[in-house]
């Protein structure tokens, strides 16, 4: 097999660039990988083989003739199963819109057009999760273990480069689901600043948190997926316009004079002992490079899970409302009246985890509770945010664990809905203050799982990150997974 | 707080879902936990603080209102459960 597969996005675009190798080549050997390895890993939940060659063809033809193209141009990804893909079923991992095949495309996919889209990535149902066991479709499996889980809800995504069944993916991350994923299986993974990539196209389901960010092999391939992706988009009333950065160019690998903080609250209770090792040793690589590497507090960090889940699941309710069976998705049969459409498909379109949540968000939302519990929610946000801005006075990024513990066993969170949101524990509060913040490898527990470290930046300090993270990352352990025995 | 069975029913009848007596039994567990860890909010000083909606609070994003191609309707009705003539089908809403 094609040793291509093995190599990052911005090797493969020199190759490409230098016309040394065509997408046709690289695609067909991505699809060999696939063909190989998806039997142990289920990343995919549908595979796009003819369209992905096509593409790559295309490009192939384009680079011949001299069109100018994008950076990236010819190098195959993977997508999240809930960024609508013109004319490619987009699931959401649900029953519910098990064949809803959009006749758009997310801004994101029109931006990323020179890409051969391998398939699409699975995931928790409706982005629901933080293990990709809520899926209608399938379980992923983690490449380092398939008995455990791939963190979630881009599980699919995070698997898929983790087992080079893709260069790169991109993913969403409403509260967790794009770093958690990404440390559980040894990539990178990064959630921007909120507003900096559009979300048009991308299935909501909690809008002022949501966010779509890639999953690369190192951080230079990062910055280069940023890139693209970032941007006004006209489409997404919450896009941010603002001119875009080149984050190439924070790839110096210098971080002398650096500020960087460790949050003492991140590192304390419920956090597993390797997990807390690793944060402290990237800290000491830091200051070692020359950064100002100090401990901090954001003593707000014990309220975020709860503030969350209440505001989370008050506008997945929300959101979630629209699938009612009339225009398009899964409608059950047999009915006999407009509202026993809606009973009856919702009842048997919605799975488990994503019925408990417009259950919660529903009762936060309901008359006698909106104070009590929404709009608190909404108040300790401020307090989050607060607290943030005023570390972010002394600190140019915050270093802390993504995932408190290694990826875990199928099943072995499931039964108790709080001990698998409590997994989120140190990812959700970025998302309710709205900063960028990355996953990254940063070597293995001793069952030989990956362990992420999280940057955590300002707000629009998603270059910081990169900075950052760049230069840790010659300090971390290269780790790659054994898929049926073999690399 | 603990949240009831009959609030469950009434949460569920807003939500338009229909649950079995098993699921029931479940949520109503299984929410009157999240509430319970919900409480914890109460332990911060948030009463005299502005809630915030959003991260980056734009209001009002104007654009100038200009005619532009849209879908054709075929393209979306192509996933629509059932059509006919151009429209969605249901089943007759009034008698």
């Amino acid at each position: 097999m094609s040793e291509l597969i093995f190599k990052t996005a911005h090797e493969l675009a020199d190759l490409l660039e230098k016309k040394e190798i065509s997408s046709e080549e690289l695609t067909n050997a991505q699809f060999e990988r696939i063909e190989k390895t998806e039997k142990y890993i289920d990343a995919y939940i549908s595979l796009n083989k003819e369209g992905a060659l096509n593409k790559a063809r295309e490009i192939d033809r384009k680079r011949a003739e001299g069109q100018k193209l994008s950076h990236l141009a010819g190098i195959p990804a993977a997508i999240k199963d809930n960024i609508c893909t013109k004319g490619i079923t987009t699931t959401c991992a649900s029953k519910m819109l098990y064949n809803f095949v959009p006749p758009y495309n997310a801004s994101v996919m029109d931006r990323l057009s020179d890409t051969p889209i391998l398939g699409k990535a699975n995931m928790d149902e409706f982005a629901m999760g933080s293990s990709t066991e809520t899926s209608y479709f399938k379980k992923t499996k983690n490449p380092f273990d398939t008995g455990r889980i791939p963190g979630g809800s881009s599980g699919g995504s995070g698997a898929a480069v983790s087992a080079s069944e893709a260069i790169f993916a991109l993913g969403s991350d409403t509260g967790g689901s794009i770093r958690q994923p990404a440390s559980l299986c040894g990539v990178v993974g990064f959630k921007p600043t909120y507003g900096l990539v559009s979300r048009y196209g991308l299935v909501a389901f909690a809008s002022s948190l949501d966010q779509i960010g890639p999953f690369t092999k190192d951080i230079h391939d990062c910055a280069l997926v940023l890139n693209e992706i970032c941007g006004h988009d006209e489409h997404d009333s919450t896009s941010l316009d603002i001119p875009t950065a080149d984050f190439t160019k924070a790839l110096t690998g210098d971080v002398k004079g650096m500020k960087i903080g460790v949050p003492k609250e991140y590192i304390g209770e419920g956090v597993s002992d390797e997990v807390r090792e690793k944060v402290l040793e990237a800290a000491r690589e830091f200051e070692k490079m020359g950064a100002e590497v100090d401990e901090c507090s954001l003593s707000m960090m014990p309220y975020s899970l709860a503030a969350y889940y209440l505001i989370s699941s008050a506008e997945a309710s929300s959101n979630l409302a629209r699938y009612d069976g009339i225009r398009y998705g899964f409608r059950a049969d047999g009915c006999t009246d407009v509202d026993e459409v809606f009973f009856k498909t919702r009842s048997e379109g919605f799975g488990d985890e994503v019925k408990r949540r417009i259950m919660l968000g529903t009762f936060v939302l309901s008359s006698g509770y909106y104070d009590a519990y929404y709009k608190k929610a909404q108040k300790v946000r401020t307090l989050i945010r607060e607290d943030f801005n005023k570390t972010f006075e002394k600190y140019d990024v915050l270093l802390a664990p993504t995932s408190p513990c290694t990826a875990w066993k199928f099943g072995e969170k499931s039964a108790d809905p709080l001990e698998m949101y409590a997994a989120d524990i140190c990812t959700v509060s970025i998302n309710i203050a709205g900063l960028p913040a990355a996953s990254m490898p940063f070597g293995v527990d001793k069952g030989g799982l990956p362990i992420g470290v999280q940057l955590i930046g300002k707000p629009l300090g998603d270059a910081d990150i990169i900075r950052a993270g760049y230069a840790l990352e010659v300090h971390a352990p290269k780790i790659s997974p054994e898929i049926g025995g073999a690399r | 707080m603990s949240i009831t069975k009959k609030e469950v029913e009434h949460l569920a009848n807003l939500a338009r879902l229909t649950l079995s007596d098993d699921e029931k039994a479940r949520l109503t567990r299984e929410m009157s936990n999240i509430i319970d860890f919900a409480q914890k909010l109460d332990e911060t000083d948030y009463d005299s603080v502005k809630p915030t909606m959003h991260a980056n609070a734009k209001t009002n994003v104007f654009r100038e209102d200009e005619i532009k191609p849209s879908f054709k309707a075929s393209e979306i009705l192509q996933n629509a459960p059932q059509q006919d003539e151009g429209c969605f089908v249901v089943p007759r809403t009034v008698e």
